[in-house]
């Protein structure tokens, strides 16, 4: 059986050691060499409960955690899957070399991360996606050498090859350095592109990130669910060129956040969380740090800034476990932060939203897969810290096996497809491409993009109003008419790197569209998505999924029921323990039971 | 408002004759190599103020641990990312490496590195992926050991600087021989210790170090290359002598292609 994989970061190598050990040829397409993807920048770990630590932990917590963080949104059996494989996947990545953090025993050790109470996170120093993905890369070369996987680097992802019956049967990619279109005709064919950071601009993501692939297929039909979950990371190094992220795993070893009050550090966090403190989840934080810069106006010399603080810590001990982190922070900010805290403040970081895909991670095109943050599957409305990398693994091995799984169920095979629509494929990108050459106008690419970086992250991220998203949705379609009048400024046959930007600039155009408008029809406050006019959860009329449906005028929106079978939304609440909001809750339940019972 | 002024060596494509274009890109704070580089994307003006095409060069992650941005500056290999505007003398010279072959611009092709990782059989040889438990306990101080050349990223600097890298010769380069002794340090990677060092000793491995510690000296990890590559080639030296006295012939690593 033939496959293509699309991307090369976690889930796409995984995918690919998967099919291979089960025995499919893979064609292996990146828009980078595959050991420079995206995955690389993931810091503080991957959480699963191994439970070392004697603190009862267990993966029906680490369940529990997950739904409450992402605040329901997201459908239960695949996240209890996830979390009932996170164990093994670690140990499988030990297996493969990773140079795991380990204890005075050899074992592995775990740190603690947002939003839960135990140490569940392992981790290699803070280069935990590094080492993760060299691990893989690694294993990924030895099939290599045996001969089952070819690799398309630096190739782009243009579109799905879709037969008459609507099934999937191969992709159409570009040579970014021949420039030359071509088809790879598959059984089927996996993406794992990522996220889509880049229509965001200056944010933790790599600049790769501009989820052009997902654009592309969401405008070939594939659904684009919960477009409007976009989470921003509380501690960042704002930059000229990115946003650096500090990871959580800074307050997971007890760095703590804080402006001064009075001459005296408050530590706001804790005051107002103090079951979590530091490590509420992420929307949270955000929210906390935002409220204290602009709402209070304490941000550091009135600045959108806030410390975080390491300085109480043992230098030597923390060198040990954060160097990467440190070393970031040294370089950019040219400060000491064992010495000085560290100033930090949110950037956009992670999209929880992504392709509509069912428990086999297949999307709603037969024989088109997904996996990793390119889908939605894992994170409802807001991801907890050390949960992408495990996500990108689990739904990289899932689609890994349900691929072969589907092509043994496969009635035609692709071998005996027409080559016809391959032919017709190429021919349609080719003439799109064709079109950009063609632009002969006077805006500058780069240019629109920055324009609409500063829309959406000023009205798309953390605080979300009607009016200023109407603005910006308004704002895209501008951007949208002033791209027919790009001038391209490189017409070469050759490593045309421009072309292949402004072809990117009119997909993030068509997701931005998508995000915003999620954002405007979600009437109500969940997770990542923040609106102060509906400030609230609203569970009856929202405890949906968004479906974005793409049209030549714009999003079609749907919304889909979310799988609740195994546990009841609580409350979401983070100033006191879980266990006690259970207990509440309970009791609340046993009153109305009784009143009841009386009123009978 | 004041302004870099930045020397670049072009090159339209692999074939085509370089040449020097300068441009001037106004200063603003926390500037890098790669901000500069975006301001001539948006603004694509040289110094005489003629219009002219983007620069391309490589980048993703901009926070060095991709190793994707790694050029010439100032006469350094470094990454593009990490090289602040105010730590740097002007004019800003950047230039593509030098020992890879040119795709366009700045941007060379590093696609050597990853072959040479096969021929040192750079992976843990692992049964597969379903589950078998935990991995091999380590000690953290042998963990402490081999994490820093795990966190090499194939960026090409310590190749760029060494003068035994070069179109004459077939060597490897300090970071695959490194990445060896990586593997030979994991408890499964050691079960085939003997084939990587034997892969290390072969043509182009080993003895083509010349010794002259610029690696080290340049690689942006800090990884300490000259006593990793001092210690290798005891092992193999100790390898090719146990061999001997066994009286077995010792295999060139690379007669025969691998893939």
């Amino acid at each position: 059986m033939k496959i293509v994989i699309v991307g090369g970061g976690l889930a796409g190598l995984l995918a690919t050691i998967r099919a291979c050990e089960k025995g499919a040829d893979v064609d292996l397409i990146s828009f980078v060499p595959v050991k420079r993807s995206h995955s690389v920048c993931a810091q503080g770990g991957i959480n699963g409960a191994v439970n070392t630590k004697g603190e009862g932990d267990s993966p029906w917590n680490h369940f529990d955690d997950t739904l409450l963080g992402g605040d329901y949104l997201a459908n239960q059996p695949p996240v209890l899957g996830m979390c009932e494989a996170a164990p093994k996947i670690i140990y499988l990545m030990d297996r493969m070399g990773v140079m795991f953090t380990r204890t005075g025993e050899g074992l592995l050790d775990f740190r603690r991360f947002g939003g839960t109470l135990v140490h569940r996170t392992a981790f290699s120093g803070s280069t935990t996606g590094q080492q993760l993905l060299y691990g893989l890369d690694e294993q990924v070369r030895r099939w290599e050498v045996e001969g089952k996987v070819k690799k398309y680097e630096e190739w782009d992802f243009l579109s799905a090859v879709v037969d008459e019956d609507g099934t999937c049967r191969g992709c159409v990619a570009q040579d970014m350095k021949t420039m030359e279109i071509r088809a790879f005709p598959s059984d089927a064919v996996i993406m794992c592109t990522g996220g889509i950071g880049a229509i965001f601009g200056r944010t933790t993501n790599s600049v790769i990130n501009t989820g052009s692939p997902l654009s592309s297929l969401y405008q070939q039909g594939v659904y684009y669910a919960n477009p409007e979950m976009i989470q921003v990371h509380p501690t960042s190094i704002p930059g000229d060129d990115k946003c650096r992220l500090i990871s959580e795993g800074v307050r997971g070893d007890g760095g703590r956040l804080w402006v001064p009050k009075d001459g005296k550090p408050w530590y706001f966090m804790e005051e107002w969380y103090p079951a979590y403190g530091n490590l509420v989840s992420r929307d949270v934080a955000s929210r906390g740090i935002y409220k204290v810069c602009r709402e209070l106006k304490m941000g550091l010399d009135g600045k959108d800034m806030v410390y975080l603080d390491v300085t109480h810590l043992d230098p030597e001990w923390i060198e040990k476990r954060q160097h990467g982190v440190l070393e970031i922070y040294r370089k950019f900010a040219g400060e000491e932060p064992t010495k000085v805290p560290m100033k930090v403040f949110p950037a956009m970081h992670y999209t929880m939203g992504g392709m509509w895909v069912d428990y086999d991670q297949m999307t709603n095109i037969p024989g088109l897969f997904a996996a990793g943050e390119c889908e939605y599957q894992y994170h409802g409305a807001n991801r907890l810290g050390a949960n992408s990398l495990i996500s990108c693994l689990y739904g990289g091995m899932v689609a890994g096996d349900k691929v072969l799984e589907y092509g043994k169920k496969l009635k035609k095979n692709t071998a005996d497809v027409s080559g016809k629509i391959f032919e017709a494929e190429v021919a349609r990108q080719k003439e799109k491409a064709d079109k950009i050459y063609q632009l002969n106008g006077t805006e500058n690419p780069y240019k629109l993009k920055d324009i609409l970086n500063e829309y959406m992250t000023n009205n798309v991220t953390v605080i979300r109003y009607e009016k200023t998203m109407k603005e910006t949705d308004e704002k895209i379609q501008e951007l949208m008419a002033r791209y027919k009048n790009i001038g391209v400024c490189d017409t070469g046959g050759w490593s045309n790197r421009t072309a292949v930007f402004i072809r990117h600039l009119w997909n993030m155009f068509e997701l931005s569209r998508a995000i915003t408008g999620g954002a405007l029809l979600r009437k109500e406050s969940r997770g990542a998505h923040y609106m102060p006019e509906y400030p609230d959860r609203d569970d009856e009329n929202w405890l949906k999924t968004i479906k974005a449906k793409w049209t030549p005028d714009g999003p079609e929106f749907s919304l889909e029921d979310i799988d609740l079978s195994l546990i009841k939304p609580r409350v979401r609440r983070y100033d006191v323990r879980k266990d006690e909001v259970m207990k509440e809750e309970e009791k609340e339940e046993k009153k109305e039971a009784a009143a009841t019972a009386e009123e009978k | 408002m004041s302004e870099i002024l930045v020397k670049i060596k072009r090159q339209d494509g692999p074939k085509s004759k370089s040449y020097w274009e300068e441009f001037k890109v106004p200063l603003k704070t926390n500037m890098n190599v790669i901000s500069i580089l975006m301001e001539i994307q948006k603004n694509p003006v040289n110094a005489k103020g003629q219009q002219t095409v983007p620069v391309v060069w490589d980048c993703n992650c901009l926070e060095e641990v991709c190793g994707a941005c790694t050029m010439v500056i100032n006469g350094v290999p470094r990454q593009a990312c990490a090289a602040l505007v105010k730590d740097l003398k002007q004019p800003i010279v950047l230039r593509p490496l030098t020992k890879f072959p040119v795709v366009r611009d700045l941007m060379v092709d590093r696609n050597v590195m990853f072959e040479n990782l096969k021929k040192i059989q750079g992976w843990i040889p692992i049964d597969g992926t379903y589950d078998l438990g935990p991995g091999p306990r380590i000690a953290p101080a042998r963990r402490d050991e081999a994490y820093p050349i795990a966190t090499c990223m194939t960026c090409g600097c310590c190749m760029e600087a060494c003068p035994n890298v070069n179109s004459r010769t077939t060597y490897i380069g300090p970071a695959a021989i490194a990445q060896a002794k990586l593997f030979n340090t994991h408890p499964t990677g050691a079960m085939n210790k003997e084939e990587r060092l034997d892969a290390v000793a072969g043509d182009g491995g080993i003895v083509d170090c010349g010794n002259a510690q610029n690696c080290e000296r340049v690689c942006p990890k800090l990884i300490p290359l000259v006593s990793i590559i001092a210690e290798m080639n005891r092992e193999t030296v100790f390898r090719g002598f146990t061999r001997w006295l066994k009286g077995k012939p010792q295999k060139a690593a690379f007669d025969e292609p691998i893939g």
